[in-house]
């Protein structure tokens, strides 16, 4: 455990460069919004964390959706929630270790390496037991959260305060540290699905074909769950652990409704989480609801939206029912 | 396809070939024994009962189990060393249906031929055109921008030849692919696998239909664990193989033999 903070702090120092010009590029964006809701007279955009928020959640509403995508047409949504819980441990372990050595690394840091590590632990049981399922994946989820809950229960000196923030999510905390995180995290996401792309859908559509194809079907599942540790601890900050797993699957989901292809389902299922990311941020701010819980709400509301659009689309005959003469 | 054979080490070995292949799940084995080599250009039908482990082979000649004891050699190489899989197509039992609605078009299906010739580069024009020639081939072009899951079972599994067109692929490996797939559509598919295989494409196809693969191979091989028969269409039909590996339970009737 030593060694493994040692080179994590010994990282962060090696990164400390990359860190100073990302906090100034995050600070940019802030100025940029502040002047925006300035000429326009946006009272919300006067303060800096709701800038950061915006930063934050519009990333979470480009890489959310894209991993859910693969993950939702493989069967596998349960998975985010399942790698929610585990980082809450991770969440738990890091501020147990800050309070008893007093360190400051930040939880999130601590609940993306724990969370990544559950992530390859449940390709492991997978690949073992040859098959994802429910069971393997329920157990995952209660231990990750069991442990959380039970560290930070064991270190009670003012540490349940904060951790509503964590299991609700906060907009008001989220830090130039954790926009900057953010940032790094979406930008670690896009370009490995970027890259893997190809790869990905080939084992998401028919994962005996890909592997016919010679794709290395292990090594990309374990690549997809390691990437899902990643989004979930990333929208964390906003979504809260409970509700994380519903921005993989909620927008995913409408866009399939009205998609046919898959590029336009994944383009249609990051416009959607804008929408319902920018919209529920807004609403939480001025009627100081919770912002997971708004954001959810609105996304579900654009799923049911998006529902009736798919009906009425398919009721005119365009693409719903199976064609049985050509 | 590759109608026009180069001169290769290659060219000349079989394109697949399994030496005393055995496998099973469990203790009992499931394929047993087996030896067989299939050539290029050959269209080699597979049958047997259902159980008889015709799947289970197929599965072990693409790498997709590692055998108890034997060889398996796909392209000259060990099975599960995956190497120039662009050289193989697969179309196995429709996959689309039912449980997976995912929203993706015929032609991103179809393009996913490309992959691997692609690798992590970008796709390119010249891949989008293959896509759109393999799909010309098969007679869907019209279908290209369709939802796969909108399509009729037999449309889709064109698509999945497609697929392998797509990809240069010079064998053809079928598992069941007329499962689910209507009478009328069946015969269309069992025709677009006979001018491939004249345009030089080897197949070899797993099918319950045994009067199809009389009808349509070039070489039959009979599974039952063991390989039963292995030869001409029209010996098998007068071999009591047949008979042999399926029990007693077939009849036979006027243009076809049914289980």
């Amino acid at each position: 455990m030593t060694l493994l903070l040692s080179l994590l702090t010994a990282s962060i120092l090696l990164l400390s460069a990359p860190y100073d010009l990302l906090a100034r590029l995050v600070g940019l964006w802030s100025d940029g919004l502040g002047w925006v809701g300035e000429q326009l007279g946006i009272a919300m955009l006067d303060y800096v964390f709701m800038h950061h928020a915006f930063l934050v959640g519009a990333l979470i509403a480009v890489m959310a959706p894209l991993i859910g995508t693969f993950l939702v047409h493989r069967q596998l949504a349960l998975i985010g929630d399942a790698l929610a819980h585990t980082a809450f441990a991770g969440v738990a372990v890091g501020l147990f270790v800050n309070s008893l050595l007093g360190t400051g690394i930040s939880p999130y840091v601590t609940a993306i390496v724990v969370a990544v590590i559950a992530a390859l632990a449940i390709e492991l049981i997978s690949e073992t037991t040859d098959a994802y399922n429910d069971v393997s994946m329920a157990i995952v989820l209660s231990t990750g959260f069991a442990l959380g809950a039970v560290l930070i229960s064991l270190n009670t000196g003012g540490l349940a305060v904060g951790i509503n923030q964590y299991l609700f999510g906060n907009l008001s905390t989220v830090s130039r540290e954790n926009a900057v995180l953010l940032v790094v995290l979406f930008a670690v996401v896009a370009l490995v699905v970027t890259v893997t792309y190809k790869q990905l859908l080939y084992v998401t559509f028919d994962e005996t074909a890909a592997r016919v194809a010679g794709v290395n079907v292990p090594w990309y599942n374990r690549l997809m769950t390691t990437l899902t540790a990643l989004v979930v601890v990333g929208a964390m900050q906003i979504m809260g652990v409970i509700l994380v797993a519903a921005m993989l699957v909620v927008p995913v989901a409408a866009a399939a409704q009205l998609a046919r292809g898959f590029r336009e389902a994944l383009l249609a299922s990051v416009v959607l989480a804008q929408i319902a990311v920018l919209a529920g941020i807004t609403l939480s701010f001025h009627y100081n609801t919770t912002a997971g819980g708004t954001i959810v709400l609105v996304a579900v509301a654009v799923y049911i939206a998006a529902v009736l659009a798919g009906k009425a689309q398919s009721r005119r005959g365009e693409d719903g029912a199976p064609a049985t003469t050509e | 396809m590759s109608g026009e054979p180069e001169p290769t080490d290659t060219d000349r070995s079989p394109l697949v070939e399994a030496r005393d292949l055995t496998f099973g799940y469990a203790a009992v084995p499931v394929v047993e024994d087996v030896n067989l080599r299939v050539e290029r250009g050959e269209y080699v039908g597979i049958v047997g009962p259902n159980g008889s482990g015709k799947s289970t082979l197929l599965r072990l000649l693409l790498g997709l189990h590692e055998p108890d004891s034997g060889t398996a050699e796909l392209l000259g190489h060990p099975a599960r060393a995956f190497a120039e899989r662009e050289r193989v197509g697969y179309v196995a039992q429709d996959v689309t249906e039912d449980e997976k609605r995912m929203p993706i078009t015929v032609s991103e299906v179809v393009l996913m031929g490309r992959f691997p010739h692609a690798g992590f580069g970008r796709v390119t024009e010249d891949d989008r055109k293959r896509t759109r020639e393999a799909l010309r081939t098969v007679g869907i072009e019209h279908l290209a921008d369709r939802k796969i899951t909108a399509l009729s079972g037999g449309k889709r599994q064109r698509t999945y030849i497609a697929r392998a067109l797509a990809g240069e692929a010079e064998l053809l490996v079928l598992d069941e692919p007329t499962v689910g797939v209507d009478a009328e559509s069946v015969d269309a598919f069992f025709e677009l696998l006979d001018g491939l295989v004249a345009d030089g494409m080897t197949v070899l196809l797993v099918e319950h239909d045994i009067g199809a693969v009389i009808e349509h191979a070039s070489r039959v091989i009979c599974l039952n664990r063991e390989v039963y028969f292995d030869g001409d269409p029209v010996a098998f039909a007068e071999s009591d193989a047949l008979d042999r590996a399926y029990g007693t339970n077939v009849r036979r009737e006027e243009g076809g033999i049914v289980t």
